[in-house]
């Protein structure tokens, strides 16, 4: 008798337990958890050593004119980096162009310090000058945190930029016949476990172009805007763009306008 | 020295959490190159924290703990503690950084 009283409570509790777990399991999703995931190790971001290295770079000279970057003109003014980068890309009147940071930067690095734009361009991401790009990025990127995404068309440059960015993201080519949008230009797609968003739309656009660049924590390093651009091209499989080419700029910029409003949420964090 | 850590310590009742970000390339030893030759092991072997002069944590890392490494623990402490952390590699090269509980 009091075997059996035990035994029915035993199956009672089980199948109490099995009810339970299940409709917990429905409410949460793989995305969930890891978003979960990011939240817990947020405070320990590796981009702060890179942000940190990169603003000693930013104060030390450098270059055959032995200067510093310290007058280097982001937009805001010589010097001013607080905020710079959530108004990125821009036409910068000095050199007639329409600019993003890492370009802008390889001019500030020639005008300010003499350092020539050709090694930078040709140097593999993560190695030799890149480095410092990458170091140098991660502090400006840092000092536009929270800020709201906030880029111009008003000057014809900047919208020729804008429409060329619109034309190359719907360009369809390579082998696999991919454009960016193949990917990125509907809600609620993924590639496995990672999310894809619509960046044809605003809030795809500012979760894209806000979250980089970003330490990546699968392969313990820090990526630009420049570096993600490149791996997108070799996910395509695309011949690589040139470093701070025009199409990359115009991708940017593209980018940046759709996701406009959005919050600066870099230095991000990724798989 | 190597490159700098970065140490917080935040106090709260009494406890001190303390969080810092290493920067160490932390090579196992095990992977190879894209010639094919082994990267050589390269870690940080142990790891001291002194609050105001006296341990608090002692930490012998090793090949299995991943680049970057980030530690986080508490301790019974006070606000204005000066912590005090020290690593030393495999290779001997070492790192001292400091920061006081706010």
């Amino acid at each position: 008798m009091q075997r059996k009283l035990t035994l029915g409570l035993a199956t009672a509790l089980v199948a109490a337990l099995l009810t339970m777990t299940s409709s917990v399991f429905a409410q949460k999703s793989a995305t969930d958890d890891i978003a979960k995931y990011r939240e817990m190790i947020a405070d320990g971001n590796p981009s702060e050593l890179y942000e940190a290295a990169g603003e000693e770079l930013w104060k030390k000279p450098a270059g055959p004119k032995n200067a510093t970057l310290e007058k280097c003109d982001l937009g805001l003014g010589p010097g001013v980096v607080k905020g710079a980068a959530a108004q990125l890309p821009r036409y910068f009147a000095d050199t007639d162009k329409v600019q993003d940071l890492e370009s802008r930067l390889m001019t500030c690095m020639l005008f300010l310090q003499g350092r020539i734009p050709q090694e930078m361009i040709d140097a593999p991401f993560q190695r030799g000058p890149k480095k410092d790009m990458e170091a140098i990025v991660a502090y400006v990127v840092t000092l536009s945190k929270g800020d709201k995404i906030k880029v111009s068309t008003n000057h014809p440059k900047e919208k020729e930029m804008y429409d060329l960015g619109k034309r190359a993201f719907f360009f369809q080519g390579g082998p696999m016949d991919f454009s960016c949008a193949s990917c990125h230009a509907e809600d609620g797609k993924r590639i496995r476990l990672q999310d894809l968003p619509n960046i044809t739309a605003q809030k795809g656009a500012a979760l894209g172009w806000g979250y980089w660049p970003a330490y990546r924590v699968s392969s313990g390093q820090f990526w630009t805007m420049q570096q993600r651009l490149n791996d997108c091209y070799r996910q395509q499989r695309f011949p690589f763009p040139i470093y701070g080419s025009d199409v990359t700029i115009a991708l940017s910029m593209y980018m940046a306008k759709t996701g406009n409003g959005g919050t600066v949420e870099t230095p991000g964090l990724k798989r | 020295m190597a490159d700098p850590m970065r140490v917080r310590a935040a106090e709260n009742g009494g406890i001190v959490d303390v969080k810092i970000l290493m920067k160490h390339d932390m090579e196992a030893g095990q992977r190879k190159d894209a010639a094919g030759k082994v990267i050589p092991a390269w870690f940080i072997s142990n790891i001291n924290v002194k609050a105001n002069g006296k341990d608090v944590f002692n930490g012998q890392f090793g090949p299995a703990v991943s680049k970057d490494p980030f530690l986080n623990f508490k301790y019974k402490g006070a606000k204005g503690d000066k912590i005090t952390v020290s690593w030393v590699d495999s290779k001997g090269d070492k790192r001292t950084d400091e920061a006081t509980a706010s």
